[in-house]
């Protein structure tokens, strides 16, 4: 049989019983629908947390105190050595390194004038504005002191300068953070929100006032930025040389943004697929719709079976005809489907521009291949039954 | 008389059947539906099966329409050994060399006649561009070109049973098989049908109709008469009509 006429037959069967099979096909739509909608917001959530997280750049591995020894004892982390300035300052002298940023954070009580306002504080030297990518709107940024000897400069946050001062000119203004005094050298521009924490609600003020002002002896974290120069694993292997050398033992841990990025990543396409099998659950509906509906035709067709059997069709021939019908149901399902879904998306996105819906080709081939596979195999069974009949007891149907 | 025994007008055999048996399983009973039967069939034949419900007549077309497969014996349809085929090749010798016409009609309901006449070109695939003057003049022959966009349901039986007999004929089997092809006709639709058939069969095609109207059957050239899968009377209508000649 030739192609465009097999796919005219089985058009011809379907359109014969329209309300029935748009009905099924519908079933298919409205899963295939559902699987790319939640596919869509579970890829935008996914492109959203991600670059949330690479707007600091991808070339930053950071430095925490402590290291979990898979089953080492608990007791080992007390003889944790504190991530000292000092070690900032050494890992600044590794080769291809370009900022550390030594960090300290907490929260406490911010006053100016006669306002006050509880917000994050941070921690950090200079480095921290090339580092982060946090640039400054007024003034400069923190004082490139030598650490331990920092005046008591500090820089707000795009934020709490609009909370604290309205709209004057801060620069020069007097605050007490946490009870210290600071002058206020620099306001950051506006960062925005990363993961809901706000970036533009803070202070930053020099890293060892705050070791002073939290009374730490030890670094909350060292972030280190290198240059393209060397690759992350070079600078793991050095950073770990260095700190090592210095402490004695490996008491930190080394996490690389390449690193976290690629977990979470992964963790967020777990997440994704596993919203899409929720959805996917619509489709098994859909597919059993496709397998009552091919059964009752195979059914009521008997006769018709038997008559394409005497005029020389073979089995396979049946079995393709049927099965065909089923992947047309299911496919014409599946496009409208994914017609409606990527309608609705777009439709989402000029109305509510917030909400992180990302269409993504992948999935969405993946949801035609999807609507295939579903008419394969829900059509399977009944094209078998129809394949295997016998022609005489089916001529004598009727 | 054994029309084997008779010299016919014509010596090659189209058909050759030999010592061919079919059994069904009713419950735990055996019922022998062809049982032993010998028959050669010569091309451009006449004839007319007949017999009581269950004689075998209805299986034997199944079997020549290759719709069935016997039990045991032989069946050479045109020097091929039908039952070493397997069931593609049985399809495809069904498709080229056998036509069927049913009582029912068997028409598609959801296509037109012209659409009905034109399935197993179609199912064959032949080119669009062939089928249309193959299908128009079969439309003329049967005179339902003007009803050739007409639906199933839009037709008599008559005109049905036409399209049905187009259907079969359109890809030019050298045979015909009618099971009860006037069984839901009216006398005079059925009439016509028949002579279709019989002018279908002047220009060559051996005609093989299953009956149980005997003025049907009588108007076949060799008459087989079937009982209890057996054949029991295997008659030329012109040797009889010569005999009854003789005796006036």
């Amino acid at each position: 049989m030739r192609t465009a006429d097999f796919i005219k037959l089985i058009l011809r069967s379907l359109t014969a019983a329209k309300m029935r099979s748009s009905l099924t096909a519908l079933g298919i739509a409205v899963g295939i629908c559902a699987v790319t909608l939640l596919t869509s917001l579970g890829e935008g959530v996914r492109h959203y947390v991600l670059s949330n997280f690479s707007q600091f750049g991808t070339r930053i591995i950071a430095i925490n105190p402590g290291k979990t020894l898979t089953g080492g004892m608990g007791g080992m982390l007390q003889t944790d050595r504190p991530l000292t300035l000092y070690d900032a300052q050494a890992l600044a002298r590794l080769p291809h390194v370009t900022h550390v940023v030594p960090l300290v954070q907490g929260s406490g009580t911010i006053e100016a004038g006669g306002r006050a306002r509880s917000t994050d504080i941070i921690g950090a030297n200079h480095a921290i504005h090339s580092a982060w990518q946090f640039n400054i709107a007024l003034g400069r940024g923190l004082p490139e002191d030598e650490s331990g000897r920092s005046r008591s400069f500090a820089v707000l946050g795009h934020k709490l300068q609009q909370e604290l001062f309205g709209g004057q000119n801060p620069l020069g203004q007097s605050i007490r953070v946490g009870g210290m005094r600071f002058r206020i050298v620099g306001v950051m521009a506006a960062k925005g929100q990363m993961l809901g924490f706000d970036l533009d609600d803070m202070v930053f003020i020099p890293v060892d006032k705050a070791l002073m002002l939290f009374n730490r002896n030890g670094l909350m974290e060292i972030d280190v930025v290198f240059s393209d120069s060397a690759s992350t694993d070079q600078l793991l292997a050095s950073i770990r040389k260095q700190l090592i050398a210095r402490h004695g033992a490996e008491d930190f841990s080394l996490i690389s943004q390449d690193d976290m990025l690629q977990s979470l990543d992964n963790i967020l396409q777990v997440l994704t697929a596993a919203v899409a099998a929720l959805g996917a659950i619509s489709l098994l509906v859909g597919a059993v719709g496709i397998v009552t509906i091919m059964s009752t035709a195979v059914r009521e067709r008997t006769s018709e079976i038997g008559l394409l059997t005497a005029l020389g069709c073979n089995q396979r021939q049946v079995l393709l005809l049927f099965l065909g019908e089923a992947v047309a149901l299911s496919l014409a399902g599946g496009i409208a489907g994914i017609g409606v879904a990527i309608a609705l998306v777009l439709g989402l996105a000029a109305v509510l521009p917030a909400l992180p819906l990302q269409l993504s080709l992948f999935y969405l081939s993946l949801a035609l291949l999807l609507s295939i596979a579903i008419g394969l195999a829900a059509g399977i069974t009944p094209a078998r039954q129809a394949a295997q009949m016998n022609p005489i007891d089916a001529l004598r149907a009727e | 008389m054994r029309a084997q025994l008779s010299p016919l007008r014509k010596q090659q055999t189209m058909i050759k059947l030999s010592q061919l048996c079919r059994t069904f399983m009713l419950g735990d009973q055996a019922v022998h539906a062809l049982n032993n039967i010998n028959l050669n069939i010569s091309p451009g034949d006449y004839i007319s099966v007949m017999g009581p419900s269950g004689s075998g007549k209805s299986t034997l077309l199944n079997v020549l329409g290759l719709l069935d497969v016997p039990d045991s014996g032989h069946y050479l349809l045109q020097g091929t050994d039908t039952t070493l085929l397997s069931e593609t090749e049985r399809a495809r010798y069904r498709r080229e060399h056998i036509g069927f016409v049913f009582q029912s009609y068997h028409l598609v309901p959801r296509l037109t006649a012209r659409e009905n006449i034109e399935l197993p070109l179609v199912l064959a695939g032949i080119a669009p561009h062939d089928r249309q003057k193959k299908v128009a003049a079969i439309l003329a022959q049967l005179g339902l070109t003007e009803r050739a966009g007409h639906l199933p349901n839009q037709l008599s039986g008559g005109q049905r049973q036409r399209v049905a007999i187009g259907r079969a004929i359109v890809m030019q089997p050298r045979l015909l098989l009618a099971d009860e092809p006037t069984g839901n006709l009216d006398t005079q639709s059925g009439l016509d049908v028949v002579a279709i058939l019989e002018q279908l069969n002047q220009q060559g095609i051996t005609l093989l109709v299953v009956t149980h109207d005997n003025a049907l059957g009588q108007r076949a050239r060799r008459r087989i008469r079937m009982v209890d899968g057996r054949i029991v009377a295997d008659e030329l209508a012109g040797i009889i009509a010569s005999e009854a000649d003789s005796h006036a």
